[in-house]
Parts: C-alpha cells; structure tokens; sequence
C-alpha cells in the first residue's frame, strides 16, 4: 500500500479538520477506547432519544488514521438506531478482514470505505478499528440485552 | 575507529532492503540485530550439542551443561560479578525484574516501607513494584525531572530516606536516552539502607557494566538488546541476598530433594532456574559478549557518541522537531526522541517506514513518564554499533517530508 492511497485527501481533512471533535453537553454515553501499543486515545460521546443516535462526538489523542476513522464514523452514525449502528460496525470489521463481497454492503460505509485497504497495512489496522471497538462496546452497554 | 564496512557485513540482517530501501534500522533500543558469530554459535549448538543440561550423564547432555555454564562464566566476566553463583539466567530483563520484586520484594518489603523508583522507569521496572507495594501496604514513589530531563538530585535526597526499602532504577532511559548519575543515587540510597535494584537493558550494550563498581544489589539486562536472541535475560544479585531469597518459580532443576509433601531447594543460582532453561539464548548471549570483547568498549563509545553528536545537531535544523531529552552527551546514550509538531508519532514512523527506515513510535512502555512530560507519545531512534551518519542523513530527509504527506504546506 502506498503512503498516496493511506493519507488520501478525505483522510487528512477527516483527521485535521475535525468538527466532530468537540464534547457533547448532553451525552447520553461516554465511551474511552485506548490502544496501548501506540497510545491511541479516544473517547465516544453519544446522545441517544429512543434508541437513536441524535448527536455524536469524540475527544481525545491519536494518530491521522485513527482520528480520521472516528470522525467518519461520527458522520455515519447520526441519525441511526443501535440496530443500524451494530450492523455498520460489523461490516466496517468485516470490510478490515476481507470478509465483505457484497459491493452495496460496502456502500454503506459511505466515506469510511476509504479504509478497505488497510489491512495492507497490518500496523494500522489497529488505528482505524478502535473508534468501532469502542462503540460497539458503547452501544452493547447501553442495550445489555441485545 | 571502528571498521563500518566491516562491522556491518558481519550483519545479514542490515544488508536487505525494505519498502524497496536498503533497511536503515534505528531501533536498536528495542532490539539489536545479531552478528554472524551469534547466529552460527547458536546454529552450531542446535545442529551438535541439543541436551538438556544439568539431567543427564550422555555425552549431549554434558555438552549443553558445559556450554551453558560457559555462557555464564562469560556473562559473569562482563560485568564484573565476583562468582558465577550470583548470574542467574531469565527470559529477559522483564522476568528478571519480576523475579527480585516477587520474591526478594514480598518477603522483605513490609507496610509502611517506601519503594523508590523513577518517573523514567520502564513498565518493566514500574509495574512489579506497584503491584508489590499493593499487596504489602507499601508506598510507591518518584524521583522527578528537571527541565533537562535529569533526575532532581536535591528532591531526591528527600524521597530517599530512612523509610526507603527498594531503590529500582535504570542507568539509562529507554524514553529519553537520559544516562542517570547513578553511582552517587545508589551511594544515597544504600546510606538509608535501601536495598538497589538496577535495570541495565539500555546501558549494557552502550556502556561498559561493572556491577561491583556500581554496587548493585541487583542488576538485570535482557540478551536481545546485546546482538543476542530473543528469550534470554540475565539477573545478577549479591550472593548475601539471594541465598536468603525465597525461589520465584517452582519445578525441576531448582530442587535438591523432594518428597510427598516437601522440598528443599538447590543452590545457587540454579535455586531460580526452574525448567528447562534456553541454552541456546545464553550461547548466543556467550558469543555476542565475545563479539563486543573483541572489538572494545573505547572504540564503540566513541562511535556511538559521534553518531549522537551528529544526529542531535541534523535533527535540530529538521523544521517542527523537538527533541524530548537532554542535549549534553556526556549526560546520555545513542537514544534519541523526538516529536514532529502536527504529526502523530505512529504517521511518522508508516512515512519513513516507506523509506527503509525503522524507528520506534508511542510511548515506549513508560506512560507515567508521557503524562508526566504530557506527550501522549514520541518517536525515537536508537542507534548501535553498526549504524552510520549516512543513515542519518537518510532519516532526516525523510522526516523532512512527513509534514508534506500529512497535508501540511511545509
């Protein structure tokens, strides 16, 4: 993989201009997800009403992939049920592992299948997966039963 | 002056080319690469001599025990220990550490004692002692930095005190290549009749070890950070201490006589040698000793230091760089960290990784001293005996370009 396809535009402009970088007042949830290998460190606030995501954001430390991956993530989860949320993580994992044929699967990762190629990249991929990790940690907490 | 060409072609694993780039390896603080002599000694001792020392009476048995135990003559050589009873072989400087703090820590170290340690410290040289102090009511605490990222002498006059139980520190820190005053820190420590542990991994392959001179107590390094393999550590301790120490692991090889329901222990220092021990790693750890002998420390000194001398002059002309440590190379080793601003140390390390270059990237398994400095990381390179200015130069052109691939305009 190439330094060119790895720090894309969309991906820089995710990691440096960041709006959804910033604390939620009314957070419903907060999650921290730490990656101690690189030291990675970030924290997912959600506003939930009924079962959807009204707002999002995150704070915290990280290096450009890590940052830019939780800031798309952001952008797609706004406005979705957990339902809807649990299965976009899945497929984003599932995108990382090569798992995912279905080209309209990955459609619906919108921006953050900027990602697919990371795996060629097996000391990033933990970067790009932890915003995900920690939300569906999130998300598991908030609905134990599901 | 030390023979490059020659040092390096003695390396097969410098000669290869990574990312399309001839490797320029720089992490030499978290492993050393292994020169010819070890790998063949290593190779030589599987292919002929594969026993399992100390059990049995045929003829590769006997051989593995005479070279194991040859090992640790040479071990014991190199740094100066005054018998062979006081060398005892670990997996690495980490278990060697866990080994003094469970058992010489929990069964001396009482409620109410202080364990000392530095903000500098490896987790390695950190975590143990936290757990230890937990589990006996002990207090954990820091000696501090000054602005030069030099232990505060005069604050630690104060943390050292009669309450002291365990001075652990290390010569030299891994995250800020710092090499600390350490004979007059022990000299304090002693004087409060604190017991001193020293974790030598980063100062062995730099500077040479004389653990009578340094008056350790204890005093561990790993193999693999010395051009030996992986999975071989060294821990030495007075034979006062030891003798009195209760064993860390159970099993065989460290046993004299055992019944149904009791067993009395061998001596030393097979009493801490339980299992099966890599005879392999310490052959290889015995031939790189006799590597480093043969060329000598005046000469490696000298090179290392030219190289930090240079490296820390190219590396303040690189636009946005910081360097995280002391500038003075009488008062550090060939570790050098750095920070990027804008850049994240991981980005850092994929841009170069492009050219060749392998540096360490995060925080270098001592958080409290990232949240001390308040960074949450670094990038560092770390050099040895093979590396060149020319590497150097390689690796500052590189770092030139890592503001531009992260969308910076210079």
């Amino acid at each position: 993989m190439s330094l060119s396809s790895l720090y894309t535009e969309l991906i820089l402009e995710h990691s440096r201009n960041c709006e959804n970088k910033r604390n939620l007042e009314c957070a419903t949830c907060t999650k921290r997800g730490y990656n101690p290998s690189c030291g990675d460190d970030i924290t997912i606030e959600l506003m939930m009403e009924e079962g959807k995501v009204i707002d999002a954001a995150f704070s915290g430390d990280g290096c450009a992939i890590s940052q830019a991956s939780t800031s798309m993530m952001i952008d797609l989860i706004k406005g979705r049920t957990s339902e809807e949320v649990q299965k976009l993580v899945q497929i984003f994992l599932g995108m990382i592992k090569k798992e995912i044929e279905k080209e309209e699967d990955l459609d619906l990762l919108e921006e953050a299948i900027a990602f697919q190629n990371i795996s060629n990249m097996p000391a990033r991929v933990k970067c790009a997966v932890l915003a995900w990790h920690t939300l569906i940690q999130a998300i598991e907490e908030l609905n134990p039963q599901s | 002056m030390l023979d490059i060409e020659t040092i390096r072609s003695e390396f097969p694993a410098l000669g290869q080319n990574v990312n399309g780039k001839p490797l320029v390896y720089l992490d030499n603080a978290a492993t050393t690469q292994m020169p010819v002599g070890v790998l063949e000694a290593v190779r030589n001792y599987k292919e002929r001599f594969n026993g399992n020392p100390h059990r049995g009476s045929h003829y590769l048995s006997v051989k593995a025990t005479m070279l194991l135990e040859e090992a640790r003559t040479k071990v014991a050589k190199f740094i100066n220990s005054p018998s062979t009873k006081e060398v005892v072989f670990t997996k690495n400087a980490t278990e060697a550490l866990n080994l003094v703090a469970y058992s010489y820590g929990l069964s001396s170290i009482q409620s109410g004692d202080e364990i000392v340690i530095c903000i500098s410290e490896h987790h390695s040289n950190l975590v143990p002692w936290q757990r230890v102090a937990g589990l006996k009511g002990a207090t954990l605490r820091y000696l501090y930095l000054t602005e030069e990222y030099e232990i505060d002498l005069e604050r630690a006059k104060q943390i050292i005190n009669e309450k002291t139980a365990v001075l652990a520190i290390a010569v030299m820190s891994n995250a800020l290549g710092t090499i600390y005053p350490i004979e007059k820190i022990v000299d304090y420590a002693h004087n409060q009749g604190a017991v001193v542990v020293i974790d030598g991994a980063q100062s062995v392959p730099h500077l040479k070890t004389d653990v009578q001179k340094l008056n350790a107590d204890f005093f561990v390094f790993s193999g693999h950070k010395l051009f030996a393999p992986m999975g071989i550590g060294v821990l030495y301790g007075k034979e006062s201490f030891l003798k009195d120490m209760p064993p860390f692991l159970m099993g065989g090889e460290m046993v004299e006589y055992v019944t149904e329901q009791e067993t009395s222990f061998n001596e030393l220092p097979h009493k801490f040698e339980a299992g099966t021990p890599n005879v392999e790693g310490a052959v290889g750890l015995g031939a790189a000793i006799d590597y480093l002998s043969e060329i000598g420390w005046e000469k490696i000194t000298e090179h290392e230091k030219s190289l930090t001398k240079y490296a820390l002059e190219k590396l303040s002309e690189v636009q946005y760089l910081k360097i995280i440590g002391s500038k003075n190379l009488e008062k550090r080793g060939p570790v050098i960290s750095f920070t990027l601003e804008g850049c994240h140390p991981h980005d850092i390390s994929t841009i170069v990784d492009m050219d060749g270059i392998a540096l360490r990237a995060g925080h270098h398994c001592a958080q409290p001293l990232m949240n001390y400095l308040q960074l949450p990381s670094t990038s560092r390179v770390s050099f040895s005996l093979y590396n060149t200015k020319e590497e150097i130069d390689i690796l500052v052109e590189s770092l030139s370009k890592v503001r531009g691939w992260l969308g910076y305009e210079s």
